[in-house]
């Protein structure tokens, strides 16, 4: 059973990971304005071709 | 007949206003002013004819002409505005007022189309902000805001960058905090479960290994995510304050102290669940309170008001300056739609001033040489040159802000319940906890701590400091819904409290143009023609109202027409003769008898009649006039009592109604009703009635567009709500009654806590599932009769 140790001693890595990401979506702002893109993806890209006509 | 007047309408391409004209048409695509057709031609010129494809009409309109930026070639303007700049580039965030569909979001992402000196432009959509990266060696700051107002989209530019200040406050680190505490209470839940489900006597070097874990995972609960209450509980105590925060504090210290000391000492398995989870909770809870509107700003003053820059003569040449260095003695000069920044004496030029800002008052007032103007006015028509007598923080309206309404501390009005209850409940958990202590030293000094750590467990009032976040949050949204926007949860509470409303008249309870108009007369269609003709040279809001009136028309070219303000005009169109305006313009003697405005016709010396002006309420009036006699109803008016008749029903009585009071006798108004335990709700649009919103127990400021500017208040009520303005106190009554039970209900858990605390055999497993049990019912409780109160005043 002393594999436990290893066990959760690797589970707290991982999660300590995802919080770490998690630290640097928000320092980075990432979770700033999370109302926009979900309207800009809507929009269509303007290819070139449409561009030129 | 109504329905076929509705399709004759044409709407302009890019705004959707009627068109009143017909003279501005591109390719089969009508406008309704110039302004509105040069955007199209931009954008058609630049092939971004898609902004049209994602909405209808998504223009603003253009009608306004106002085109003057060159104040922002001042460097110390520049540099307040911008948020960085190198050598190459330069970027600046702009709050556009504008941004308000998915075509603005397209638009202003493709300006560098237009612009290649543009490198990055991104909206914050719900902020309504631009942020633009640009060349500005090839681009201006001046240019990039002149190209952003030919498409329509014009930067507010003011002296009170409230926005961004708004945002920059709200950056705490509350997110990461309540990450840190989650993340730290899942771990800590999962670790404890072998320890409740019984662990093995040959497994029992886990359990010392768990418990020590687990009390490292605690350490950054403790001293990162829940700080913040040790260090408020520290400065209300050195206050002499005993507020929640307290028994909160000791709780948390309580429950760390003796989970390390039953690890450590191996005699338990200490509560670290329990500590981890309350943390979580509380900072949750603390999150929900915090509701910010970004795109709303509550703390405006006259300076949102006011331009960032003024020109002003000197030898003779014109130059901008900051307003901030704006002197006495200097010669400014306004031009038409500019506001005058402080008080000056008019030198040179007609000036007819609109004070709506300051009085709400529509229709311009005319002013002669030499007379004073006071801040806050809009010049209509030609440019003026006037002498500041008063510095801008000095003159007869922004001296108000120095009133000591505006510089007191704003939390301390009202006690919120939370506040007054949460001083008894820490005397009386203390009580409680060094009374078992007590009972038990003698006897055993061992249960007596165990008692007196587990009373402080138990009690820590977890589900009392979740149940006011979580009703006022659930309340702001319903509020929200429905157009009503409170600054803070603390607004909720004393909303419940009102007992005495004043309202502003103009503006409050009239809107702008929401007049009834009516022709008392029989015109042929070509009279109606010539007088639509003459009416739409006029810039006067009666004339406009007539030309709406009349709607589309062909408009007949006009020679000789002149228009004197304050009483009408006169114009020849072909062989015609035009005199519109007031009795005494139109028949040169008598004066005006006629309760209602009237403007009058004549045409060809002939009196055909007049349009009559009936002013209009904001509907829902009658029920807020039906809230007496529970509540006390008054009225404060800056206007003349011109209107005291129309308004008697509403008021029942005419010394409830205060005409012709300085915005300073409005402030004073409110201050003797409070004197008298009154608590005051005022009701307010304007500038003028800033005093008064502030120095009110809640200052509610009225607008027909939210993202419009409003003086600075506790709540912004949208004016198409002003009905359910009764539905709105009876609900925030309701609210409070729902904290009062949600506090029972927690009470109920502490006592069923406190009835094993106090033996002191509290086991770590009933802790554990009593704190969260009591959180569960508290928000479930609080969500779901919040929802059904709204319900019940029919705001959902």
């Amino acid at each position: 059973m002393s594999i436990i140790y290893f066990l959760i001693g690797c589970s707290l890595l991982l999660a300590i990971c995802f919080l770490t990401a998690f630290f640097w979506a928000q320092r980075t702002g990432q979770n700033e304005d999370l109302h926009t893109p979900s309207m800009r993806i809507l929009l269509d890209d303007e290819d070139e071709g449409d561009d030129e006509k | 007949m109504i329905l076929s007047a509705t399709i004759e309408k044409t709407l302009c391409y890019h705004c959707g206003d009627e068109c009143l004209t017909k003279d501005n048409t591109v390719e089969d695509k009508h406008f309704c002013c110039h302004g509105c057709k040069s955007v199209y031609q931009i954008l058609s010129a630049n092939k971004l004819c898609s902004y049209y494809n994602y909405n209808q009409h998504p223009g603003a309109t253009q009608a306004r002409i106002d085109k003057r930026f060159d104040y922002l070639n001042e460097p110390s303007i520049v540099s307040e505005l911008i948020d960085y700049t190198d050598e190459r580039v330069t970027i600046v965030t702009f709050y556009i007022p504008h941004i308000h569909c998915s075509s603005c979001l397209w638009l202003l992402e493709q300006l560098n189309k237009i612009n290649p000196a543009v490198h990055y432009c991104r909206v914050d959509f719900l902020k309504k902000q631009l942020n633009i990266r640009f060349e500005h060696k090839k681009l201006s700051l001046q240019q990039l805001v002149e190209l952003l107002y030919d498409i329509g989209y014009e930067p507010l530019i003011s002296l009170q960058d409230i926005i961004k200040k708004q945002n920059a406050a709200t950056k705490d680190n509350l997110v990461s905090k309540i990450a840190v505490a989650g993340f730290c209470f899942g771990n800590v839940m999962l670790l404890s479960f072998p320890e409740y489900f019984g662990i093995t006597s040959f497994e029992h070097s886990f359990k010392y290994f768990f418990g020590i874990l687990n009390i490292l995972i605690c350490i950054p609960v403790v001293f990162y995510s829940g700080w913040g209450y040790f260090v408020s509980a520290w400065q209300n105590l050195r206050n002499k304050i005993l507020n929640i925060d307290f028994p909160l504090a000791l709780g948390i210290a309580v429950l760390f102290i003796r989970s390390a000391t039953e690890v450590f000492t191996r005699t338990g398995a200490g509560f670290a669940d329990t500590l981890c989870g309350l943390v979580f909770f509380l900072l949750v809870g603390k999150f929900v309170q915090k509701k910010t509107y970004h795109h709303i700003s509550f703390e405006r003053d006259y300076r949102s008001f006011f331009p960032v820059a003024v020109q002003i003569l000197e030898d003779e040449v014109e130059k901008p300056i900051p307003l901030s260095q704006l002197q006495i003695h200097h010669r400014m000069v306004i031009r038409h739609n500019e506001i005058i920044p402080a008080d000056a004496i008019l030198l040179k030029g007609d000036a007819l001033i609109d004070f709506s800002f300051v009085t709400g008052e529509s229709v311009p007032v005319s002013k002669t040489l030499g007379e004073i103007i006071y801040a806050g006015g809009r010049q209509t028509g030609e440019a003026i040159e006037m002498e500041v007598v008063k510095p801008v923080s000095q003159s007869y309206l922004t001296q108000l802000w120095n009133n000591e309404a505006f510089t007191r501390k704003q939390d301390n009005r009202m006690q919120t319940f939370n506040e007054k209850v949460s001083k008894y409940f820490t005397i009386v958990l203390l009580l409680i906890a060094f009374t078992s202590l007590i009972f038990w030293l003698p006897t055993d000094y061992k249960r007596g701590f165990a008692a007196f750590t587990a009373v402080m467990i138990v009690a820590c009032p977890c589900a009392l400091a979740l149940s006011t976040p979580f009703t006022m949050s659930a309340a702001l949204s319903i509020f929200d819904k429905n157009f009503f926007y409170l600054k803070n949860t603390a607004a909720v509470e004393q909303l419940a409290r009102i007992k005495t409303i004043v309202l502003d008249k103009t503006g409050t309870i009239t809107t702008d143009d929401n007049n009834d108009i009516e022709l008392e007369a029989t015109l042929t269609d070509e009279q109606k023609q010539l007088v639509y003709s003459a009416c739409i040279n006029s810039i006067h809001p009666l004339c406009r109202m007539i030309y709406h009136y009349l709607g589309c028309k062909e408009r007949l070219p006009v020679t000789d027409y002149s228009e004197i303000p304050g009483k009408g005009i006169s114009a020849t169109i072909g062989k015609h003769q035009l005199r519109i305006g007031s009795a005494k313009w139109v028949f040169d003697n008598r004066e005006e008898t006629a309760s209602s405005t009237r403007v009058h016709i004549m045409i060809d010396g002939i009196y055909l009649g007049y349009f009559a002006f009936e002013h209009h309420y904001r509907e829902g009036m009658e029920k807020i006039s039906a809230l007496e006699p529970s509540l006390n109803l008054h009225l404060l008016s800056g206007d003349q009592d011109h209107e005291l008749k129309e308004l008697l029903p509403f008021f029942k009585d005419a010394t409830r109604m205060h005409f012709n009071q300085s915005p300073q006798a409005k402030l004073d108004f409110i201050q003797s009703l409070q004197n008298n335990d009154d608590k005051v709700m005022m009701i307010g649009d304007g500038l003028n009635d800033s005093g008064a919103l502030k120095q009110s127990d809640l200052g509610v400021a009225i607008t027909d567009n939210v993202n419009n500017f409003s003086p600075g208040s506790d709540a912004i009520l949208d004016g198409r709500s002003f009905d359910k303005l009764p539905a709105f106190l009876r609900f925030s009554k309701d609210t409070v009654k729902i904290i009062h039970f949600s506090f029972l209900i927690s009470l109920t858990y502490n006592l069923i806590g406190l009835s094993y605390a106090v033996t002191g055999n509290l086991s770590p497993l009933i802790a554990a599932i009593l704190m969260p049990v009591s959180t569960v019912t508290i928000i479930s409780f609080t969500s779901i009769a919040t929802h059904l109160a709204a319900k019940k005043r029919k705001l959902l």
